[in-house]
């Protein structure tokens, strides 16, 4: 069984945000309206998370975009009193919205702060309702939502190979950030396999994950940026 | 002492049932008040579920707010009675008699008010069964459910059973009027105060005292599991268990003490609760201020010179940062005035030991508050911290809730007696001959008796 992992190089990463707009479009993420993203109340499943270094000779920001960890030891699981939040076998952090009670318990103990809460029955316009993407689940309110890395697709995938009588093939699931991704900056795949680009890239010496020291042993990778100055 | 209902004479302790024979018109008239201020909670409480938790001021870093600052303020409260009726009784502390109704009463209460305030909390209250059939043992909210729901149990059991002879006592006294008469009948069980029923109710009660401090202590240690098995900044702390419980029952006398005084004033209860009672009711509020400041001081000095820095935004947020009014406000409620109040005799009158406790209780919802929001509002990654004011709802939800404790309060001293009357008998009738018997027995034995 296959282990999902990601990598984002952030060399690479231009910060465009179209992972963030590929992935609204294609979960189905509500639109909140502006008085409600003013009060904070934003659902962004991958988040562009900026951090201006201060201190350093120059100022610089950094932006490094953020999809749920996939941690394999998961914080957010571990406090979910009714299994609305699972690790499954394939090591994709899955939520289980039809079951979550809204005590956002989770949301607490993640400490990326990749779970987002219906605070009201977010209405999709009506005009852009064709636009909803049929595999995904529409949300209702007072429950919690985080990336799944388009687990549907991987369901796709294997439900096309096992029509068609043969193996999934790993590249046959992408999730719609990696796919939109213009600068090629995310990759995807299964860490198990020795072989795989995900798994040759974060044993780079350039890897690295959001806070490392928690112990959470995410399955998102980051390259450290500044290669090319250092390459010079 | 068996069969003390029958030999008690009523117009002795005409004062303890003056509020079910002769109720007040004032208290009646608090009573439409409490419940108009609880229907308009209610009616917040309902606008929140017909839109969803947006209509609180909750946004994404700061998830929790004043739902769950209520909860465990709440919750904290309600170890004002079993835990201290339970120790002070097995403790044989004689002056304990005409104080155990009050704060169990207050335990029973609260409970309820403060279980609701999670239902409050819920994005979808209508699956709160989801446990029932999923439940995750691993989840510190699921052993909160089950501590609560044991420690409302055997906290209503503990009221309960040294209830029974004062509801004789009333069955007795109100044998004229039909309904009151019949209700109590029901409610007292057959007691006729024989030997045998007075052995059994006092097994019951020392056995229930037992049990219940264990359970009582483990419903605060597991409500402050929820913030420290997570592991953010300035929450995942391994005092908070303690830390917890030391600061439910610092404000759980607090409340006591707040009940006492006004009960007094309004049933005139003034031959019952003596200032005695207050003073040491006040030493007692004054050895949990200093262990709370001491566990503060630990838990803050520790996050301090470990300087994390996630930590230590959290720490500047609260004492120079957003919520540093909170804070120290705080300090100076559940310390500065408590201390200062309590530890001069010249202050330690009852009106400063209500001060005291009336700024306790304002700095231990403070507390709660500060250990919450400022951890929420601060997350590792680099966000925006979060800001969050509490809607209009919010606010009436709380009022509502507040309001509705007292009512309960009132509604129970309107029916039952809010001094154990059987209690304060026995203890004119065998109390005093019992403790001057055990305190010779603390005294070197005499030449005299040495010598036989």
């Amino acid at each position: 069984m296959a282990l999902w992992g990601m990598v984002i190089d952030l060399d690479k990463c231009t910060a465009c945000q179209a992972c963030m707009v590929a992935c609204k479009s294609e979960n189905n993420v509500p639109f909140v309206g502006k008085g409600q993203a003013e009060r904070g109340r934003v659902i962004s499943w991958l988040d562009m998370v900026t951090e201006t270094e201060e201190e350093y000779p120059e100022a610089r920001t950094k932006f490094i975009p953020r999809p749920c960890m996939h941690c394999d030891k998961p914080p957010c699981v571990k406090v979910c009193p009714v299994y609305a939040t699972y690790r499954n076998p394939e090591g994709i952090v899955a939520q289980i919205w039809d079951r979550c009670i809204g005590c956002r318990f989770c949301m607490a103990a993640c400490p990326y702060n990749v779970k987002y809460f219906n605070w009201h029955q977010y209405r999709i316009p009506k005009t852009m309702e064709r636009g909803l993407n049929p595999d995904v689940y529409v949300r209702e309110w007072g429950v919690v939502e985080k990336c799944t890395f388009c687990s549907h697709r991987l369901l796709k995938a294997r439900d096309r190979a096992a029509a068609e009588r043969r193996e999934m093939r790993a590249d046959e699931y992408i999730p719609a950030c990696v796919e939109a991704c213009p600068s090629n900056a995310m990759y995807f795949g299964d860490l198990k396999d020795p072989e795989s680009t995900v798994s040759a890239l974060s044993r780079s010496p350039r890897a690295f994950h959001l806070l490392e020291d928690l112990g959470t042993e995410p399955k998102v990778t980051y390259l450290m940026e500044g290669e090319r100055h250092a390459l010079r | 002492m068996h069969s003390a209902s029958h030999r008690l004479n009523f117009d002795e302790h005409r004062t303890l049932f003056d509020p079910i024979a002769n109720p007040k018109k004032g208290v009646t008239i608090a009573m439409g008040i409490l419940v108009a201020l609880s229907a308009w909670g209610a009616l917040c409480y309902f606008l929140q579920w017909r839109y969803g938790l947006g209509a609180s001021g909750l946004n994404q870093p700061v998830l929790w707010g004043f739902y769950i600052t209520n909860f465990v303020f709440f919750i904290g409260i309600s170890h004002a009675g079993t835990l201290i009726s339970a120790i002070l009784r097995m403790a044989q502390a004689e002056w304990r008699r005409p104080v155990t109704r009050m704060a169990e009463v207050i335990t029973v209460a609260v409970l309820f008010i403060g279980a609701a305030n999670i239902l409050f909390d819920l994005g979808r209250p209508h699956k709160v069964y989801m446990p029932l059939f999923y439940g995750r043992y691993q989840s510190p909210l699921l052993w909160d459910a089950m501590s609560i729901t044991s420690y409302l149990t055997a906290s209503s059991v503990f009221l309960y059973i040294p209830l029974i002879p004062d509801i004789a006592i009333l069955r007795d006294r109100f044998a004229d009027r039909k309904w009151l008469h019949r209700f109590y009948q029901v409610l007292s069980f057959g007691w006729n105060g024989n030997p045998k029923q007075q052995k059994v109710l006092n097994v019951g009660i020392a056995i229930m005292s037992v049990v219940v401090i264990p359970i009582a202590v483990s419903v605060h240690t597991v409500i402050s599991y929820i913030f420290s098995m997570t592991v953010q900044p300035m929450w995942h702390s391994t005092i908070f268990g303690p830390y917890f419980v030391c600061g439910a029952i610092f404000s759980g006398i607090a409340a006591l003490i707040v009940m006492m005084v006004t009960l007094r004033r309004v049933y005139h209860l003034e031959s019952y609760l003596k200032p005695i009672h207050f003073n040491y009711l006040g030493v007692l509020l004054l050895v949990m201020s200093l262990l709370w400041f001491y566990f503060t001081f630990s838990e803050y000095l520790t996050g301090f010179f470990g300087h994390e820095p996630s930590e230590m935004r959290v720490f500047w947020s609260k004492f120079t940062g957003p919520y540093a009014p909170f804070f120290w406000t705080m300090v100076f409620c559940n310390f500065v005035v408590p201390v200062i109040i309590l530890s001069f005799k010249k202050l330690k009158t009852i009106t400063g030991v209500l001060v005291a406790s009336i700024a306790v209780l304002i700095g231990m919802w403070l507390e709660r508050f500060t250990i919450i929001v400022p951890t929420l509002a601060n997350p590792r990654l680099p966000y925006p911290s979060g800001i969050y004011f509490p809607s209009w709802v919010e606010w009436g939800i709380m009022l509502g809730s507040f309001s509705f404790f007292v009512f309960l309060y009132l509604l129970f001293s309107r029916f039952f007696p809010i001094i154990s009357i059987w209690e304060v008998h026995e203890g004119k009738e065998v109390g005093v001959k019992e403790v001057e018997e055990r305190v010779k027995s603390y005294l070197p034995e005499s030449a005299a008796n040495v010598s036989t």
